[in-house]
């Protein structure tokens, strides 16, 4: 049997009545300018990584609804653009465009092919280095709006590259929908750094679609941040590991309050000798539901693959899904996962208090360190964030 | 320091512990020997109040005060420390992080890994693959930086080398205040199979646990010395023989 790289984006989650209660993007308001941008929508992207004031960006790309409102970066060797730009600079981007998904997965890769919005297209060059993040913000503004987005990551040979992706919505809007198709690229020797940071309405639709490909000795670090839980998340990125001694490692850290319910994970197809794979899933559940999934599959000897799924039901009620697989099609490989799944033990928390803490600095002290993942140029308010989540947790008990 | 009157405990529907009587004075070092599955962990974890070790009859006074049922975290701070024989693994809570929680201002933590020679330890998650010996020492540099009165120390020297006994008897005879001659402090509870922390940690006295009771208190040599050579059931034949004290 042949196992091409599609053969296992099988599961159709497609929802023709979900795109049907949405407005598209390119029909409502169409923002001009950031000035337009009220004070609480800064603060908005700021809490979602956006940093708008900061030096220590590469560049800047800023889309709302369907029209890019920033599209700045001044650096040599690296390159940003719309990629309704990208499209025509590059006569279609052939080698690049729905390469890694197929337009025909679901509904919702057949929306964003026939009806898009935008997205961006970011390039490294051979050999460049680019220190300071790229930052990308996809922001629905108006309520009920369905964005459709196509993004295209390409690091080139030899390049480093980080990318912190902002999705957010507007404080006030409950309800809308996102897709956002993203394809990346990580040539031979390549490394990419991609942080995605979601801040969703309450009653907001998310459907990422993604696809990866990393090729020899290649490396690309994806983290997920969820904090602050939608109507429906699902995102489930697949990594193709196609040259010898390619590295791909997903972490996320996944909160789901109450009324949320969040399918996500990561696949990661390790077709070539050496290549090495880590997933790593750190979810909390206030009263949602979390499905926390992760796939591994070795093709070729030699790989080394692992996948853990960590999760806390703080609150009643809530559900954690851990689905961890792993599939070896040679024997000559090493897989390994790790699942648990519950409240805090007691045990631990008892460990603490006999050192003199509380049951609550006990708790957070536990909580802090299982959201603790290694977060790779997580930006400071981030950082922030994820302890203000940290708070809410005594809350929760 | 500490007195325990007639305890009898229950630990998940089964009698583990049937009227222990013990006291530790001020300044003083008791060690306690007894087979596996005799119940000094359980005594010890009872004293430090975990749950599900439930005192079905007694009590326990410490400096004076009844704690029998004093929370987990308030017997820490009245002076009472635990050492334990199999801690939990923290996941992501970096032994440094821990340290820090005892004192907020100063390194003084990071300074005792240093002066025991467990530095690299301190950005490791707490007692996430650690060795029998680092847990050991990894407990004690805890029990170091809390400083308590009265330390419980479950089986401090189990598996840990020749080596790092010398390091693990310096730094509980640091806890214990060994070097005061007069006027000490600090006192200890420390289970030992081995008996050979007693080469390096004067003791005062010495209790020998067998089936939840408490058989023959002594010099604590002579009664791993009687052990020994006799095995510790002679110790249960030679209580009446204690009691006339
Ligand atoms: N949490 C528990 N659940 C079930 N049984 C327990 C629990 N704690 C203690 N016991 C039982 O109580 C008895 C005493 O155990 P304890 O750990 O106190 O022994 P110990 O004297 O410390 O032994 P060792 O020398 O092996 O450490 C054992 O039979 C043990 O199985
Ligand atoms: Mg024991």
């Amino acid at each position: 049997m042949n196992y091409s790289e599609n053969y296992y984006d099988t599961k159709d989650f497609s929802d023709d009545d979900l795109l049907e209660t949405f407005t598209p993007a390119s029909e409502v308001e169409r923002p001009k300018d950031i000035g337009e941008f009220e004070e609480e929508e800064l603060v908005r992207l700021k809490q979602t990584g956006i940093d708008l004031t900061t030096p220590d960006r590469t560049g800047t790309f800023i889309q709302t609804n369907s029209s890019v409102l920033k599209c700045d970066c001044e650096a040599q060797g690296v390159e940003l653009l719309s990629i309704t730009e990208a499209l025509k600079k590059y006569d279609g981007l052939k080698d690049y465009w729905w390469k890694l998904i197929s337009t025909e997965k679901d509904s919702f890769t057949r929306e964003a092919d026939q009806e898009l919005d935008n997205g961006y297209f970011i390039r490294a060059l051979p050999g460049e280095k680019v220190i300071y993040p790229l930052q990308t913000c996809l922001y629905i503004r108006n309520e009920n709006v369905a964005q459709r987005i196509h993004n295209i990551v390409i690091a080139e040979e030899g390049s480093e590259l980080q990318v912190i992706t902002g999705c957010s919505t507007h404080p006030h809007l409950t309800s809308g929908l996102h897709i956002g198709v993203s394809e990346f690229y990580v040539k031979k020797g390549a490394k990419l750094i991609f942080t995605m940071v979601h801040n969703w309405g309450e009653n907001v639709y998310v459907r990422p679609r993604t696809g990866i490909r990393v090729e020899e000795d290649g490396v690309f670090l994806s983290n997920y941040i969820a904090l602050k839980g939608a109507k429906s998340v699902q995102n489930f990125p697949t990594a193709t590991l196609a040259g010898p001694n390619a590295l791909a490692r997903f972490n996320s850290v996944i909160v789901a309050p109450e009324g949320s319910d969040i399918d996500t994970g990561a696949r990661v197809i390790l077709k070539a000798p050496g290549s090495r794979s880590e997933i790593i899933s750190r979810t909390i559940s206030f009263g949602g539901r979390v499905v926390a999934r992760g796939h591994l599959v070795g093709l070729a000897s030699d790989i080394k693959a692992h996948l853990e799924c960590q999760g806390l039901i703080l609150a009643e009620h809530g559900v954690i899904h851990a689905i961890p697989e792993l599939e070896a099609h040679v024997a000559d490989v090493d897989m390994s996962h790790e699942a648990a799944v519950g409240r805090i033990a007691q045990e631990e928390i008892e460990y603490l208090m006999a050192r003199g803490l509380s049951e609550e600095e006990a708790t957070s002290t536990i909580v802090r360190g299982f959201l603790d993942v290694r977060i790779n140029g997580l930006p400071a308010e981030l950082n922030k964030e994820l302890q203000e989540v940290v708070e809410e947790c005594h809350k929760g008990m | 320091m500490l007195q325990i009157e007639d305890l009898w405990v229950e630990v998940r529907g089964r009698e583990i512990l049937k009227g222990i009587n013990l006291q530790i004075g001020t300044g003083e070092t008791h060690c306690l020997f007894g087979k596996n599955g005799s119940g000094k962990t359980t005594l010890l974890v009872t004293l430090m109040g975990f749950s599900g070790y439930k005192v079905k009859h007694g009590r326990i006074l410490f400096k004076g005060e009844d704690i029998t049922h004093l929370p987990i975290n308030e017997r820490a701070k009245l002076g009472l420390g635990l050492s334990f024989q199999r801690p939990p693994t923290l996941r992501g809570v970096k032994l440094k992080n821990l340290l820090a929680l005892f004192d907020k201002k100063s390194d003084a933590g990071v300074q005792l890994a240093a002066d025991y020679n467990f530095e690299d330890f301190l950005g490791r998650q707490v007692n996430l693959g650690f060795s029998g010996g680092e847990i050991k020492k990894s407990e004690l540099l805890q029990l170091l930086a809390q400083g308590p009165d009265l330390s419980l120390l479950d089986e401090p020297e189990s598996g840990v080398d020749i080596e790092n006994l010398d390091v693990i008897c310096q730094m509980i005879r640091k806890l214990l205040q060994k070097e005061v001659r007069k006027n000490r402090q600090k006192s200890g509870l420390i289970i030992t199979h081995t008996g050979l922390i007693l080469n390096y940690v004067n003791a005062d006295r010495g209790h020998v646990m067998l089936n939840g009771q408490i058989y023959c208190h002594g010099n604590p040599r002579d009664i791993f010395e009687r052990i020994r050579n006799y095995g510790y059931e002679e110790c249960a034949k030679c209580r009446l023989f204690e009691q006339g004290f």
